[in-house]
């Protein structure tokens, strides 16, 4: 498999992380170099064999929906980056 | 004082001998004074800390002590304390003052622990050497030009240079016992599910463990006693009957099923831990128990699974870290678009970065069969091949680490490298097993050797068990390089 510096800048785009040329190069020769080791995987066969998602095959558990949590708003927006009137403020996005 | 295990001390406490507001403004002394030198701790904070001690000695002064009250804990900075600054390690989170404590936190807080202080880490535990932390990197108490592992490398240092009696860690693929091997303690990351997830930052939840670190066995097993129960707070915390992982550490060894995976011991491990390992052996077989080999086939590819498997979880964890809530932001920007892309461009170091970008593309479109699937698929066949082992072992041994401590420098410009350093303990995070790292010797530049002891799930105790019989006849745990 060969990944393109192409592939880098979009894979950077898709998680909001800004990459320039030049390092869209240096971390497609790491990337390549760890994805060299990830190829090691399709040596073996596992045709016939279920993924395993967890480590505990458990079954999730439910509860009733009810409120549990006290409303702490104040507390938990005195740590945020900017708010007014009890809400998160980000730079406009409808006109 | 700072070398008595965690039994002697509450023994002192409780016989009025030395008050917990005495030993741990002793403990804050010795960090004051060695920290700027091994950057172990990235938050102390003398008030809180010494606020507790008081309440802590008023709980012993009415009799209501229990095992680990009055005792200060260092807790790695990935556990939410609430009125602590709790990093991560992170730019993304230097500002980040937790509203409220994990469940980890709140259980020593109810046994009247001490939080000591928040310990260094790779940020977002993501690393072998604790070189990737926004806060800096940490030495080696044993030797100042090694790193001290990671990605609890803090922890670890901490309590080999005894600056805190013990400490807690998390394990996604390593993290207590390669940095508890590389600095001389011992470290236990017990069965996925027994200790909450709950405020414990994460990384990838179907890896993530917390753990304690500490100087011996019988110290852990106290540790784990308050660690360990049900948190319905995490969604994947099991519900089981509280265990006392003290309850059979006497017990004798004879008897007792070694399992020697062949796999562990072919290429790769070096000389003088080889040498080791076959010392540490010979004092098991002393002690009664026999080693049979082993096969476990898939084992080798733990390595590509885990680093398909883990930046995975980490890429959907970490898209939470954007600005808006909590955490650092950009100072500039032009849009809401941009002030995530820049507040995670700046927020995030190299290394995060590196395996968020991993993570995005295994989960991309076109890719997720090839490598996500195949990794699922791979990982049932490396838990398919140690349930077969422990058919016929009771406990599998193995090297923790392949090489003593490697140079401060030496792999952080080689991703590679770094992520094989974790070649022995990644598997037991994703079968979810219990493993843990004790110290058997010292190699090259009197750096430390630790042995991996791996269980079946729900066997810490008989680990435990194990860890202690042989510590009780050797004394590399009562080795300190201060």
């Amino acid at each position: 498999m060969t990944l393109s510096a192409n592939d880098v800048k979009r894979i950077a785009d898709l998680a909001y992380i800004e990459i320039n040329d030049v390092e869209a190069k240096e971390t497609l020769d790491q990337l390549s170099g760890i994805f060299d080791l990830i190829e090691t995987m399709q040596a073996v066969d596992t045709s016939t064999v279920e993924p395993m998602s967890h480590a505990q095959s458990v079954v999730q558990r439910l509860r009733e929906d009810e409120v549990t949590e006290a409303d702490q708003h104040e507390l938990y927006q005195s740590i945020a980056p900017q708010v007014e009137a009890d809400l998160y403020l980000v730079p406009q996005v409808i006109e | 004082m700072f070398n008595a295990s965690l039994k002697q001390l509450a023994v002192q406490l409780a016989e009025k001998k030395i008050s917990s507001t005495e030993l741990t403004t002793e403990f804050l002394r010795r960090i004051k004074q060695f920290n700027p030198e091994y950057n172990a701790f990235i938050t102390v904070n003398e008030e809180i800390s010494l606020a507790q001690a008081k309440a802590a000695d008023k709980m012993i002064a009415v009799g209501q002590a229990g095992p680990l009250t009055g005792i200060p804990i260092a807790q790695k900075d990935i556990f939410c304390a609430k009125g602590w600054l709790t990093t991560c390690g992170s730019k993304m989170l230097s500002n980040f003052v937790s509203p409220y404590d994990a469940g980890v936190i709140e259980r020593f807080n109810q046994a009247g622990a001490i939080n000591i202080g928040k310990t260094n880490m790779d940020e977002f535990a993501m690393g072998s050497s604790n070189e990737t932390s926004y806060f800096g990197i940490v030495k080696n108490p044993w030797d100042v030009a090694a790193v001290p592992g990671g990605s609890s490398g803090g922890a670890a240092c901490a309590v080999a240079a005894r600056l805190t009696p013990a400490a807690t860690g998390t394990d996604t693929g390593g993290s207590i016992r390669q940095p508890a091997a590389l600095c001389g303690i011992s470290g236990i990351k017990p069965t996925y599910g027994l200790v909450s997830r709950y405020g414990m930052i994460a990384f990838a939840s179907s890896l993530d463990q917390g753990g304690p670190m500490a100087k011996s066995a019988e110290d852990l097993a106290l540790l784990l006693n308050v660690m360990t129960g049900f948190d319905l707070r995490d969604s994947t915390s099991l519900q089981r009957d509280a265990e006392d992982y003290a309850q059979d550490l006497q017990k004798p060894l004879a008897g007792l099923r070694i399992g020697l995976p062949k796999e562990y011991f072919a290429e790769g491990m070096s000389q003088e831990v080889a040498r080791a390992i076959e010392q540490a052996l010979v004092e098991c077989r002393k002690l009664g128990a026999q080693t049979i080999e082993v096969s476990l086939p898939n084992a080798p590819l733990s390595i590509p699974v885990y680093y398909v498997l883990a930046p995975a979880e980490a890429s959907s964890n970490l898209s939470r870290f954007d600005g808006v809530r909590y955490g650092y932001r950009a100072p500039a920007y032009s849009d809401l678009a941009d002030m995530y892309r820049k507040t995670r461009t700046q927020g995030f170091g190299a290394e995060v970065k590196r395996r968020i970008l991993i993570g995005t593309y295994v989960l991309s479109h076109g890719y997720y069969d090839a490598y996500y699937i195949k990794a699922q698929k791979l990982r049932r066949l490396i838990a398919q091949d140690f349930a077969e082992a422990y058919e016929r072992c009771d406990i599998i041994m193995g090297p923790t680490t392949p090489t003593v401590a490697f140079n401060l420098g030496e792999k952080s410009g080689d991703p590679i490298q770094m992520y094989l350093s974790d070649i022995y303990t990644s598997a037991a995070n994703l079968t979810g097993m219990p493993a843990m790292s004790i110290p058997i010797g010292f190699g090259d530049k009197n750096r430390p050797i630790g042995l991996h002891i791996m269980g079946n799930y729900f066997k810490e105790a008989q680990m435990l068990n194990i860890a202690h019989q042989y510590q009780l006849v050797t004394d590399w745990h009562l080795k300190s390089p201060v």
